[in-house]
């Protein structure tokens, strides 16, 4: 009997399932404990919970907006507002940091030792301060050192750059630029069926075609085309002194100038490292091989290591930007009104809601971290070398 | 000799006609900006004096520097308590040096004690009480707060890491779907939202009356994010391993705790080492972000000391200092994981 009971207690199964189960009674006493706690606070502090707060006016004025929000719109309209200024810090600082980064990376690997030892000096000195640092360095050693509106630095007469942010001037009539945006994702579409079309013909018959120079052409030169041409038919409201400070145009507030100038040279510095690697995991032997066979310079990059290098690259240049657009609520340092400062500060300042207010928040970045890490696991299935 | 270093010197900087116009180009660069930066940092510095009447050269003003040091080190701690701090970083130092003694008796026994015991010396030393005068969080700050904040969460993150990692890889179900939604919940989310989370949501979730100190906060919600990052850096370790290692442990007799204590864990962590001091390395870069709950770290400092009317205009060299600590701290510990990155590799014979 007593046998018994010691073999059924050495079983693997039995105490597999005995362990989940105390894990999972601990986990459960735990969060049980908390949420008492929780729910006793909020009914101690007047605190009614629920997601009705959404739907109230929320009275708080934002000092930069693109939706055209009001303070008498309700505050899910102000959340909308957040995660509009953040989506527009990050885009632009995506695309920034990604030219930065590139070339510097690319430049840390040329054979001249100067200019290679001036990228890795760029990539080190960013790497080793933290974020924090630069977007208050920009925000209250560089912007606020600017000149007044007076002495703006002016960029060919129509961009000032002065303390009170940088003004740029704004299309009268967007139509032009919605007609080119069309047209550069058609040319996109068909340079992607293009594309497909010329690998199935060489496969095919073996006969080559000059995707690439296409490429550049249709995805390069014919939208630039197309936006020159919008810019030149539409006016334009250009900004003037007047008085004080500038009127017209766009202004484009000192915390966005900061925290796009912060993060974009700071995520560089990461991309750089990326690009490095992507490159030098390009074994000399491929490059070699395609030297004897005789190809260009062009074509071995183009044809042997870019192929090779952009699997590794693309998958940690992913998180590069995924930790960007996280790291965009650095904003909430300088109060430049991203989703974080808004809706985590004035918001829950003003409502209380604390736990709503949280869970909606973090569930937006847990919604776009999944999405990338999907986006990264797709890839990787889709890209992973076939080794025979 | 000579020619051999020459013709180094022209294969890198002067192979073609456009490596030395791309040479030319970058060493007017350089001209361009060390010049007037020595000449601001150094030559043109004021560097003796009491007060900013003192400072009347174009370069920067290291009196201000000078006259705010104790508050860079310690923030509003106590002048005549901060010998505590000091004999704090003392033990510290004293115990990295006996630790790194590698014919130490009994080393692995004198770890456990010292990673036990110091910590908790520490704050008692720091926070008072118990016969030493109390010292309230709210003054603690600078340098000190800034490696304080460090190495507390860095001491919860590191074996909680290590355990979640063991959880990731553990064959019952539910504690491996527990450990993967702790570690991707918290890398998914800001750090800057994470310690809002812990200002706001701590004080709630505890029985009224139970008060969670700010400071505490600030640490548990930066310690559980660097130990989701930390897992992560030490499941690379794990999966490095073979497999006939823990197997062969098991033939052996050994229970799952002793295996991955004697056998698995020692290997996988010296693997995992340059990661984890990576993710350190993050840890130690945001630490700043205490900041947004007013606690006043290196940064934080360098901040208000540019509210002080005293000295109006220092911005610049707040920051530099603050900057350079920063930066050597960084760079020395990313040249330290570096080195014992190669010294792995030559100890696996690659």
């Amino acid at each position: 009997m007593n046998k018994g009971i010691l073999t059924f207690l050495r079983d693997r199964k039995v105490r597999d399932i005995f362990w989940q189960a105390a894990a999972t009674v601990a986990l459960v006493l735990v969060v049980w404990f908390f949420v008492r706690n929780a729910s006793q606070n909020l009914v101690k502090a007047g605190i009614a919970s629920g997601f009705n707060f959404l739907w109230r006016d929320s009275g708080i004025e934002v000092p930069f907006t693109l939706t055209g929000y009001k303070p008498s719109d309700s505050i899910l309209a102000l959340l909308w507002v957040g995660v509009v200024n953040t989506l527009l810090v990050s885009a632009c600082s995506i695309a920034v940091a990604t030219v930065i980064g590139f070339t510097v990376g690319l430049l840390r690997l040329s054979r001249n030792w100067l200019l290679s030892s001036l990228a890795g000096a760029y990539v080190e000195f960013v790497r080793n301060i933290p974020l924090l640092f630069f977007v208050l360095f920009w925000y209250f050693g560089v912007l606020a050192a600017l000149p007044a509106p007076r002495e703006s630095l002016s960029f060919v007469d129509v961009a000032f750059l002065n303390r009170r942010g940088l003004s740029v001037p704004l299309p009268n009539d967007v139509t032009g630029f919605r007609w080119a945006l069309l047209a550069t994702l058609v040319l996109i579409v068909v340079q992607w069926a293009l594309a497909r079309w010329a690998r199935a013909r060489q496969a095919r018959t073996g006969r080559d075609f000059p995707t690439w120079a296409v490429g550049f052409g249709l995805c390069g030169a014919l939208p630039i085309a197309a936006f020159v041409a919008a810019g030149a038919l539409t006016t334009w409201d250009v900004p003037v002194m007047r008085g004080f400070n500038y009127r017209g145009g766009f202004v484009l507030v000192p915390e966005f100038v900061a925290l796009f100038a912060a993060l974009s040279t700071y995520t560089a510095g990461f991309i750089a490292e990326v690009v490095r690697g992507g490159v030098l995991s390009v074994r000399q032997g491929q490059i070699d091989a395609a030297r004897a066979l005789g190809l260009t310079p062009g074509r071995v990059v183009r044809l042997v290591v870019i192929p090779q290098a952009m699997p590794v690259i693309i998958p940690p240049l992913t998180s590069q930007y995924l930790n960007l657009i996280k790291n965009s609520s650095f904003g909430a340092a300088i109060a430049y009104p991203e989703l974080v400062s808004v809706f985590m500060g004035s918001v829950l300042v003003a409502t209380g809601q604390a736990i709503e207010i949280i869970a909606i928040t973090l569930s937006i970045y847990l919604v776009l971290s999944i999405a990338v890490s999907l986006f990264m696991n797709w890839y990787n299935a889709r890209h992973r070398l076939v080794v025979r | 000799m000579t020619a051999g270093w020459l013709e180094t010197l022209r294969q890198r900087l002067f192979a073609t006609w456009l490596d030395t116009a791309v040479t030319l180009v970058c060493l007017y660069i350089v001209w361009r900006i060390s010049v007037p930066l020595v000449e601001w940092l150094l030559l043109d510095a004021t560097w003796n004096g009491t007060s900013r009447e003192d400072c009347k050269g174009s370069g920067a003003c290291w009196v201000f520097i000078r006259a705010r040091f104790g508050q860079f080190m310690y923030g509003q701690y106590p002048v005549d308590q901060r010998w505590r701090v000091d004999l704090l970083g003392l033990l510290i130092v004293l115990a990295g040096v006996l630790l790194s003694w590698r014919r130490l008796p009994n080393r692995r026994a004198v770890t456990t004690v010292i990673l036990i015991v110091l910590p908790l010396l520490g704050i008692w030393l720091i926070r008072g009480e118990w016969g030493l005068k109390p010292v309230e969080t709210r003054e603690w700050g600078g340098l000190m707060l800034t490696l304080f904040l460090a190495l507390y969460a860095g001491l919860i993150a590191v074996p909680l890491g290590i355990l979640l990692a063991l959880g990731r890889q553990s064959r019952l179900p539910l504690i491996r779907f527990a450990s993967v939604v702790f570690i991707e919940f918290w890398r998914g989310v800001p750090i800057i939202t994470v310690i809002f989370l812990a200002s706001i949501l701590l004080p709630l979730i505890m029985p009224t009356g139970f008060d969670v100190d700010r400071l505490a906060r600030a640490i548990i919600g930066l310690a559980f994010v660097i130990a989701a990052y930390m897992a992560e850096a030490v499941r690379g370790g794990l999966q490095a391993l073979p497999e006939g290692q823990a197997e062969a442990a098991q033939a052996l007799g050994l229970g799952y705790w002793r295996i991955q204590q004697k056998i698995v864990l020692p290997q996988a962590l010296r693997i995992a080492l340059p990661a984890m001091t990576n993710e350190f390395i993050a840890l130690f870069k945001n630490t700043t972000l205490v900041l947004i709950v007013s606690l006043f770290d290196l940064l934080g400092i360098a901040q208000a000391a540019l509210a002080d009317p005293a000295w109006v205009g220092m911005n610049m060299e707040a920051y530099v200092f603050a900057g350079a600590i920063y930066w050597f701290s960084c760079f020395g510990l990313s040249q330290w994981g570096r080195l014992r990155e190669k010294r792995l590799q030559t100890a696996h014979g690659r």
